[in-house]
């Protein structure tokens, strides 16, 4: 009997689990969820030590599928739960999953102070420009101008560089890709996660069935496509005139440094505390 | 001999704050973890817990706010750790959906809500008892609540164990109220000896990990709970759950659910529910008073007695569940029952749902409940509630 070819990601995911997920068709949730898998698996971490933490929306549903300790929280909520965890058990490599309007609007003040308390927590934002979980309203990242069900007329709202605010609040590990630059998005996870402090890998995600079917963006391939065209490393990026950065963004790792990571902090004030 | 074997069951007596009691009171339980927002009339706690805390290896986090505070005891909690938070109103109303997940996921941990005036910002160091029924009702969806409070020093240390022991022991987040009065009052305090006190710890599975459901079947009600980093590797979820704890729409698996939530206190009540009575046996008029104004009722029924009145005193130390077998049993027979409180009526609209299902028509005629509210930042006084006696015939 031939052997069926197994997958990597088949080790992780949860057989008791019942499939299919929720994900709709062209959805990039899956093949992040792989990356993200694939990069655990290069690091070779047991899955007893990985706690994987999401709050609410499409992204945040993917611990559920994940053969790890897995919390799936309340909106906005995951960066704080997983700052519990982290802090009760720092042994732990802490992953939280969210999305565009999970960190940055309900979640936006335990965004910033996650960042600026340089807590090891690894925080992959999946960012698909919508809400898609309630259908379609604006997010603070849908592009001014375009059709959400909350704006039928045009989004007049400014929208966030989630990279830019958490630079801007602290957070020692920056990085950008997206779903289509899949390697590029498995090693930025890997390096994250190896990063001692906290980190952010922001992952452009297509949604077709939402945003793109409101916006006129074409099927699963076209929104890749798109991904492939505007998302530029910084050398490239910066060699465009500026009428041709119109639409365009930035990939690749923003900031990578070394600063005094939070529980290792706490850890010497309790062992400060304890030799007295 | 005898005497000096008392004494040797007794630490020494102690100044100490209300407040401080619940710090103490929490250690003393075990306590290893405490996230917070600072907000008056409760930061004494979060103060005292941020020197203790780190001397022991416990984790003290202050937080960005309330939301992020209850977020972070929950997370700990399902890493293993006995957790807590204190707060007071507004920081309460914040806290509300990370309690209702606390009870949805049936993870331990405990809030402390010290009451100060409201609506709003209200009085921030004014005493009010107006969080009875947030405490019971706040949270959305439809869980029971186990909520404590204490009307002295002394029992803030007591009832901060209990709560933390209860929380263990039915894998949910348990309230404790208490008031500003009662917060920052100091009394002289005999702690009991540490060696006497009973410390409960949740129970561990003991079985394999492939045979481990996170909300298991059990006759008691009472699931062992596994903790993050144990081999486990559960999933939790404030969506509706199977055994195991993975979302479910299916009406079967969420009955079981709900009843599991539901039965877990109901079947317990004879724990759960603890009462003071006072003088209660030949009285005709009762006084039910909870927290800081069950002091002034005490009072007023030591001065009733005096001009020959017969009153007596009923008081709950579980507000929640609600202590309707006593309410019917003590107070179902007495001709006036007067209710005294820092709010609009909330302990009064409970006694009168008791009473009003015993009494038949005849009884209504003849008893009644006389309130008496207050809600102006100052406490009810044992005059205030002996002239409410005073106007019974």
């Amino acid at each position: 009997m031939a052997k069926i070819p197994q997958k990597i990601i088949h080790n992780y995911l949860r057989h008791r689990k019942q499939f299919p997920h929720v994900w709709c068709p062209g959805c990039s949730n899956g093949i992040i969820l792989g990356a993200i898998i694939r990069a655990i698996d290069e690091l070779k971490y047991e899955r007893d030590d990985v706690a994987m933490i999401s709050g609410i929306g499409c992204s945040s549903r993917m611990p559920v599928y994940v053969d790890f300790n897995t919390l799936h929280t309340l909106h906005g909520r995951a960066l704080a739960y997983a700052t519990g965890v982290k802090m009760f058990k720092p042994e732990m490599k802490v992953i939280v999953i969210t999305g565009d309007g999970d960190a940055t609007a309900i979640g936006g003040n335990h965004f910033i102070h996650a960042c600026r308390r340089n807590i090891d927590l690894t925080t992959i934002v999946v960012n698909n420009n919508i809400y898609g979980m309630t259908g379609g309203q604006y997010s603070p990242t849908t592009p001014t101008g375009d059709i959400a069900t909350t704006s039928p007329y045009g989004n007049i709202d400014p929208v966030f560089d989630i990279c830019k605010l958490a630079l801007g609040a602290g957070a020692t590990f920056v990085a950008r890709t997206t779903a289509y630059h899949v390697i590029e998005a498995q090693s930025f996870i890997k390096q994250a996660l190896e990063h001692k402090g906290f980190s952010i890998v922001e992952i452009m995600s297509a949604c077709p069935v939402i945003y793109g079917r409101l916006n006129k963006k074409g099927d699963a391939p076209a929104m890749m496509r798109e991904m492939k065209e505007n998302a530029l490393p910084l050398e490239k990026f910066d060699e465009l005139a500026p009428e041709e950065k119109q639409g365009k963004y930035i990939r690749g790792i923003f900031k990578q440094e070394i600063f005094p990571e939070y529980t290792e902090k706490y850890a010497e004030l309790v062992a400060s505390l304890q030799r007295e | 001999m005898a005497k000096k074997e008392i004494k040797k069951n007794h630490q020494e007596m102690t100044l100490m704050q209300g407040n401080e009691a619940i710090a103490r009171g929490a250690l003393t339980a075990g306590l290893n973890f405490y996230a917070g927002y600072p907000i008056t009339p409760s930061t004494e706690i979060a103060e005292i817990l941020s020197a203790e805390l780190p001397k022991r290896g416990g984790v003290f986090i202050q937080m960005e706010d309330e939301i992020a505070g209850i977020s972070a005891v929950i997370g700990a909690s399902l890493a293993g750790a006995k957790a807590m938070t204190a707060t007071s109103g507004p920081g309460f109303s914040l806290m509300l959906e990370g309690i209702g997940f606390a009870k949805m996921a049936e993870t331990p941990c405990v809030v402390v809500n010290v009451m100060r005036g409201g609506p709003s910002t209200g009085l921030p160091t004014s005493p009010s008892q107006s969080d009875i029924m947030q405490s019971r009702w706040g949270n959305h969806g439809d869980a029971p609540a186990i909520v404590l409070y204490p009307n002295s020093v002394k029992e803030s240390f007591e009832l901060t164990i209990r709560a933390i022991n209860l929380a263990e022991k039915y894998r949910t987040c348990v309230v404790l109220l208490t008031d500003e009065v009662l917060a920052h009052m100091r009394e002289m305090v005999e702690l009991p000896d540490f060696k006497n006190i009973r410390i409960i710890d949740r129970i561990k599975p003991t079985i394999p990990p492939e045979w481990y459901r996170h909300y298991d079947e059990n006759p008691k009600y009472r699931t062992p709970l596994a903790s993050y980093g144990e081999g486990y590797r559960f999933h939790v979820t404030g969506l509706a759950h199977d055994l195991y704890g993975f979302p479910t729409n299916k009406a079967d698996e969420i009955e079981i659910m709900m009843k599991r939530l539901r039965k877990k206190i109901t079947h317990h009540i004879k724990d759960l529910v603890q009462i003071e009575s006072f003088r209660m046996e030949d009285a005709t008029t009762a006084i039910f008073a909870a927290g800081i104004t069950s002091r002034a009722a005490k009072a007023a029924v030591k001065l009733a007695r005096k001009s020959g009145k017969r009153v007596g005193l009923l008081r709950p130390l579980t507000i929640w569940p609600f202590p309707d077998e006593a309410v019917r049993k003590l107070l179902g027979s007495k001709k006036t029952v007067i209710v005294p409180e820092l709010n609009q009526g909330q302990l009064s609209l409970e006694v009168k749902r008791v009473l009003g299902g015993i009494w038949n028509y005849e009884n209504r005629k003849t008893r009644k409940i006389i309130e008496v509210r207050k809600t102006n930042g100052e406490l009810i006084t044992p005059v205030e509630i002996l002239n409410a006696i005073k106007e019974v015939k």
